[in-house]
């Protein structure tokens, strides 16, 4: 059991505890904190799998600048408590959590078994295709189409969200 | 001018009559136009038969038989029916009564029909009804025969039930109608499965190709067996015989001028000309032809018993016609086919004129049938009387009156043939035929009259009188034909040559050879049988002259005495309450209880109703799926990927 | 060292906790924060694909992911900001006349 396979267990435990904590609180902010920790521990992550850019972009886009945007939402509508998860199993919840674990299983099945096998571990190619120098280098060459259309996306969703939280005259 | 190529005139003239009167009828305003096409068009018919014949007589036997052919009807596969026409000796016997006896029954009918509102409709019937009859005997194939056989079913439930509002018994005529047609639809279906059979053994339906190859079967053949046993019960259906007679009696709802050429003189016949065409097929099947025989011996004896005892005046008539049925089935069945045929011509003659009669009888004491309010007749309506006389003599069987000959040279074919039970019920039969014949006639046109007693007769403003010329004519006409249509077939024993077997010789050919039935020579044994039918026959006419004219009590003690035996007699030993409540009642508790209401109404109702019902409640479930929870959305979008997922991972 | 398959399955889990969330809470901003929750175990995989096979393509494909993910948060919230001010609740049970 090396230190890699460790590392990996603590992180992912930690993960996916902090994704159901996520998902069971009563208070909205409570939410919203637990969910930017679970951001925080997926760049780690990132880290470990050598995708150093990625895992910065992580932390400042979404832990940064969206769940901040999710938190000042959360205040402005200034919302009240409501029941946490677990207290009341209701026939939504429980048809929920059963679709769920369903669902979870097959993607497991479909994921593992049906590509052929699977790297054991990561390609010598790691280390290099995670800098910044590389991601530059592809993103402004073989994805600069997408990029640019990303950026007319960005204007519209600016534009609608600009429009649709307007406060209305009269 | 070779005229049997004619013939598709004869069949046709009726047709056009039909039309005419049918179509313009209720336009023509004239009863006597109307009469006279519908008359006239038989007319031309039996001329043209006529001609036809006399031409036949004069050529040689080689050469009797044409078959004409007018187009092709249908041609299926192997099978090519056309609508043809065979004249040869048998055929044209058979069109000369249908259009001769048919002509003088259209002449009478102008007079009895009289003021009848549904005139034009009358006759339009009964021009289809010999339009059918022609093509039931000229056929040269089954399918056209089953045509006209069907054809003629159809005409008489038209003519039976013609005065569709009069109550009738215990129902109406359009009850008696029915039970007439579907009593005949049960003979009928023999009839099919017999030309089914025949299709498929012989591969053809046409007379000639098919008697040719049937020659090659051998005796007893259990193929032939089976196509003569249904064959004998379609005849049993049309020609009334035991257990299909039970229309005729109730057939007698229809104007006279129908029973008369429909259930005495034609359609009735029809049967025994079905057997006689199909005579080979008998031929090889000993055991049909003696049930054939059987059967024809039992109704005979049957019908007579019942008609003893019948008040009605057309009744007694119906059971006379079924019981005479009874002795051409008879001769039949003992392999006299030519002299079953004799019979039939000299049936038609004196059975026509007895219904003749009676429907002049009826006319003049103003539609009242109960020949125990008649009486004393004689007097008022000689004519009638006189023919009437004569035709029960013909039919009691007193020389030298056609009935005689022809009922006489059935009898000894069945003794010579060495059926000595069927000859004492034959014979037993006839004593009981000139018993009730005269028994009909003593109480109808003699005595004292009993009508004057009758309350509603009453008020009759005119006394019983003569029927008019237009209907005495027919009748004067049928009693000389019953006089000396027997002059045809006088055996060989008196010193006659038997026209009528030898000229239908040709036809029976194959027949005859196969059941080595020789011609005979006169033994003395023939001259006893006759006296003694003779004697029997003058015995029963004397009886019944003593009890109903002289001794009347005699017979009211007798009642009374055997009143269980009368009792039985006189409602027909119960039959058709047997018929109904062995047969009719189940079909028609099973078709309410099963057919209808188990299979049409619930599985067949059901199974539609059932599926809207069914897409009604799968619809309302549905409906529910989109309530407007986004949720619940988000749901149904998971259990689509999970079942996608679950196809993928699968394949 | 770590198979591809350990960071599968945990982006699989990442992803069912995601669902659970969508479908079970009431409150409008937290099924979107489940929402995000689902997009990240996706980024997860693709970047785990594209360090265990060693191409870039994996990580462009993230940078586009988070972009979008950004722009849709933002135009999302501004929808329940208005519907906020129109229904005076985020109970996403009270907003069903999106039917027939």
């Amino acid at each position: 059991m090396s230190i890699d396979t460790i590392v990996f267990f603590i992180l992912a435990a930690t993960s996916i505890i902090s994704a159901i904590l996520v998902i069971t609180r009563r208070s909205p902010i409570i939410s919203v904190v637990y969910l930017v920790f679970n951001f925080i521990i997926l760049a780690i992550i990132y880290l470990t799998l050598h995708a150093q850019f990625i895992a910065v972009i992580q932390v400042i886009v979404y832990a940064g600048a969206i769940m901040v945007l999710f938190l000042f939402v959360v205040m402005l509508l200034n919302l009240g408590k409501e029941e946490m998860l677990t207290e009341k199993l209701t026939y939504k919840k429980r048809i929920a959590i059963g679709l769920a674990v369903v669902m979870l299983v097959q993607i497991i099945i479909g994921l593992t078994t049906s590509f052929g096998e699977h790297p054991n571990q990561l390609s010598p190619l790691a280390t290099q295709i995670g800098t910044v120098e590389h991601i530059g280098k592809v993103l402004f060459t073989q994805y600069l189409l997408p990029f640019e259309i990303t950026s007319i996306l960005l204007l519209a969703a600016i534009i609608g969200a600009v429009v649709l939280a307007k406060k209305r005259i009269g | 001018m070779v005229m049997h190529e004619y013939i598709g005139l004869v069949v046709l003239f009726p047709f056009l009559g039909f039309l005419i009167n049918g179509l313009l009828g209720s336009k023509i305003k004239s009863e006597k136009i109307i009469g006279t096409i519908g008359s006239g068009v038989i007319g031309i018919g039996f001329a043209i038969a006529a001609v036809i014949f006399f031409q036949m007589l004069s050529s040689p036997v080689e050469n009797r038989s044409h078959v004409i052919e007018i187009f092709n009807w249908l041609s299926v596969g192997s099978l090519s029916i056309n609508a043809a026409y065979q004249v040869d000796q048998l055929s044209i016997i058979m069109t000369l009564v249908v259009t001769g006896v048919g002509f003088l029954i259209h002449v009478y009918a102008i007079g009895y029909m009289h003021g009848d509102k549904g005139y034009w409709r009358f006759f339009a019937y009964l021009n289809l009804f010999i339009f059918m009859m022609l093509n039931l005997v000229l056929a040269d194939n089954f399918l056209l025969m089953f045509l006209g056989w069907e054809g003629v079913g159809l005409c008489s439930y038209l003519l039976i039930g013609f005065w569709y509002d009069k109550k009738f018994e215990k129902g109406t005529t359009n009850d008696a109608a029915m039970k007439a047609f579907v009593v005949n639809r049960v003979g009928d279906f023999g009839f099919l499965i017999a030309m089914f059979l025949i299709f498929i053994t012989f591969g053809s339906l046409n007379f000639d190709t098919v008697f040719g190859r049937a020659a090659a079967f051998s005796v007893g053949d259990v193929t032939i067996f089976w196509i003569a046993l249904l064959l004998f019960v379609g005849a049993t259906g049309k020609s009334a015989q035991i257990p299909l007679y039970v229309w005729l009696p109730d057939a007698m709802a229809g104007p006279t001028p129908v029973s008369a050429l429909i259930h005495a003189a034609t359609m009735v016949t029809a049967g025994v000309y079905m057997v006689a065409r199909a005579s080979i097929f008998f031929a090889l099947s000993p055991s049909v032809m003696l049930i054939v025989a059987i059967i024809g011996a039992l109704t005979a004896i049957l019908a007579a018993s019942i008609g003893l005892v019948q008040n009605g005046i057309k009744k007694v008539l119906a059971y006379s016609t079924i019981s005479q049925l009874g002795y051409m089935f008879l001769a039949l069945g003992v392999g006299a086919f030519a002299t079953g045929l004799f019979h039939v011509v000299t049936h038609a003659f004196f059975k026509a004129l007895l219904f003749l009669g009676a429907g002049s009888v009826i006319h003049a004491m103003h539609n009242e049938e109960d020949i125990q309010k008649m009486g004393g007749l004689k007097s008022k309506m000689p004519t009638t009387y006189k023919t009437f006389v004569i035709a029960a003599l013909a039919i009691s069987g007193i020389p030298p009156l056609s009935g005689f000959f022809s009922k006489d040279e059935i009898l000894w074919k069945v003794f010579d043939a060495g059926y000595w039970p069927l000859w004492i019920l034959a014979a037993a039969g006839a004593a009981l035929t000139a018993f009730y014949m005269f028994r009909l006639t003593i109480l109808t046109f003699e005595g004292t009259p009993r009508w004057d007693k009758g309350k509603h007769l009453n008020e009759l403003s005119c006394q019983p009188h003569e029927s008019p010329k237009v209907m005495t004519i027919p009748l004067i006409i049928l009693a000389v034909l019953s006089v000396v249509g027997g002059f045809i077939g006088i055996p060989a024993a008196l010193g006659g040559s038997n026209a009528i077997e030898h000229f239908l010789d040709p036809i029976f050919e194959r027949s005859n050879s196969i059941l080595a039935l020789g011609h005979h020579e006169v033994v003395p044994t023939e001259y006893i049988l006759m006296l003694l039918s003779v004697v029997i026959a003058v015995v029963g006419i004397l009886f019944a002259r003593h009890i109903y004219l002289k001794r009347k009590d005699i017979a009211e003690n007798l009642s009374k005495k055997y009143s269980g035996i009368h009792n039985l007699l006189w409602n027909k030993y119960f039959v058709d309450e047997i018929y109904d409540a062995t047969i009719l009642t189940p079909t028609v508790k099973a078709s309410d209880k099963l057919l209808w209401k188990i299979f049409d109404v619930g599985i067949i109702d059901g199974a539609v109703n059932g599926t809207a019902k069914l897409i009604n409640i799968l619809s309302g479930y549905t409906r529910r799926m989109q309530a407007g929870f986004t949720q619940s959305y988000a749901a149904y979008f998971v259990a689509g990927i999970i079942i996608i997922l679950a196809i993928l991972i699968i394949r | 060292m770590i198979p591809l398959n350990y960071y599968l399955t945990l982006s699989a889990i990442l992803f069912s906790i995601g669902v659970v969330g969508v479908l079970a809470r009431r409150n409008a901003i937290i099924v979107f924060m489940s929402i995000e929750l689902m997009l990240n175990s996706v980024n997860l995989t693709l970047v785990a694909f594209s360090a265990y096979l060693g191409s870039a393509t994996g990580q462009m494909f993230v940078f586009f992911v988070l972009t979008v993910a950004a722009a849709e948060a933002a135009v999302g919230l501004a929808i329940i900001i208005a519907l906020f001010r129109n229904k005076m609740t985020v109970n996403i049970d009270e907003i069903n006349i999106m039917k027939w």
